[in-house]
């Protein structure tokens, strides 16, 4: 109690004396500028996934007459099919001339880059400029069978980008394209037996 | 000899610009923040090399999910409700303008059109709980298009073109695909934008090559 005397009578006697001390109206900062960073970095992060890539996807006109269709020169073309399990088989030509033997026409490969599509790409365009010249002239027809994923199609679209392949051509599958993976299959596995 | 007194500094630093600094910053960045809307299935989109952003406006996106349900959505939240308005209309659905409400607050959605008054009669909570069937897109019943064909007519007024994306799943099987493909063909929309992560040039190719001539620096290895 005597404590409470004391410090009443010493308040008393600055009340009177002295002025009351100025206060300094300086407040850390530092607090503050924490908050403020951590919900800058929260919005950033946040904002970065916004916009996403796109990759632009150009579809054929249907051509009612087989007059108009554009004809590709055999010698031009690489047929690539899209098989389940992400294999490719590909031919060279447009496949008239695969159908007679499509066991040994028909190669299977897979979407490596390198030892995979990618040197199966670049080795035709040597062959196509060796054979007339023009890079443009090459022309891949792209065949995905009702087995492969929308992804097997987009890397496949997207190695035409990165080849630059200039024109290509998303394709339905025809029967006859099936029957060919249907005896390469087949006979690629009698064959592995007989040289077995 | 005397010592020279060197005068203590305090280490307090004034923190009040930086703090300025700061909160610019974050203003910024709050105002230029769209929130991801929330998609009602999640789907992982293939890697390409193309660098192209997403359109920034008149948007249409088509979901591919990968079991093949397919959602459909619009960027902006006054042309959804214009569109279902003229949906509702067209097909008699009789939906309360707070369906037509809450239909506009979700960005995408996948639900046939005669299940569309049950779905939208749900409150905001339990419509994330619902599972969407996906619209349908086969030839005989074919929904897809008919929102596409109403999307155009509602976008047709800011007069600028559609843009329409395809987010496909990287397990889509391809003949959902190609039918959806198919109805974009339909209504002569011939240029899509399919929406892709982005992957590193593979060093070596012909696009790598234009690249590094290009002087552009994105010519890292990526297999």
């Amino acid at each position: 109690m005597a404590d409470v005397d004391l410090a009443q009578s010493s308040g008393d006697k600055r009340h009177k004396g002295t002025r009351s001390k100025k206060l300094s109206t300086r407040v850390d900062m530092t607090p503050m500028c924490d908050v403020a960073f951590l919900l800058i970095t929260f919005f950033m992060l946040t904002t970065t996934m916004q916009r996403p890539k796109t990759m632009n996807l150009i579809l054929p006109k249907d051509v009612e007459k087989e007059e108009d269709q554009n004809k590709v020169k055999e010698s031009q073309a690489l047929t690539i099919m899209l098989g389940k399990e992400n294999k490719i088989y590909y031919y060279e030509g447009i496949g008239d001339a695969v159908a007679k033997d499509p066991v040994n026409l028909v190669k299977e490969t897979t979407f490596a880059l390198q030892g995979g599509i990618g040197d199966v790409i670049s080795n035709k365009f040597k062959s196509v400029i060796q054979n007339s010249g023009g890079r443009d002239s090459m022309v891949v027809i792209i065949k995905p069978t009702d087995s492969a994923s929308y992804d097997n199609v987009v890397t496949i679209l997207d190695d035409m980008n990165i080849y630059e392949v200039k024109k290509y051509a998303l394709v339905d599958i025809s029967d006859n394209d099936k029957k060919m993976i249907d005896i390469k299959l087949n006979n690629g596995q009698g064959a592995a037996t007989t040289q077995q | 000899m005397p010592r020279a007194k060197i005068a203590r500094k305090s280490t307090l630093v004034d923190m009040t610009p930086m703090c300025d600094v700061a909160f610019l910053l974050l203003t910024f960045f709050m105002l230029t923040t769209k929130f991801k809307p929330e998609d009602p299935v999640t789907v992982v989109t293939p890697a390409s090399i193309s660098q192209k952003l997403l359109p920034e406006a008149d948007v249409a996106l088509i979901m591919v999910a990968k079991d093949g349900r397919v959602f459909y959505g619009l960027d902006d939240q006054n042309k959804r409700l214009q569109l279902i308005q003229d949906i509702s209309q067209q097909y008699q659905l009789g939906l309360t303008p707070d369906e037509m409400k809450k239909f506009s607050l979700n960005s995408t959605m996948g639900v046939p059109i005669n299940q569309l008054k049950q779905f939208l009669s749900l409150s905001l909570d339990d419509q994330k709980k619902f599972n969407q069937p996906g619209i349908p897109y086969d030839s005989t019943n074919n929904e897809l298009a008919q929102w596409i064909r109403y999307t155009v007519t509602v976008n047709s007024a800011t007069g600028k073109e559609l843009q329409f994306c395809i987010k496909g799943d990287v397990d889509t099987k391809y003949p959902k695909v190609r039918d959806v493909l198919k109805t974009m063909k339909m209504g002569n929309h011939m240029k899509l934008h399919l929406i892709t992560n982005m992957k590193g040039l593979p060093a070596g190719t012909p696009a790598w090559e234009a690249a590094q001539q290009a002087g552009g620096d994105n010519g890292e290895e990526q297999q």
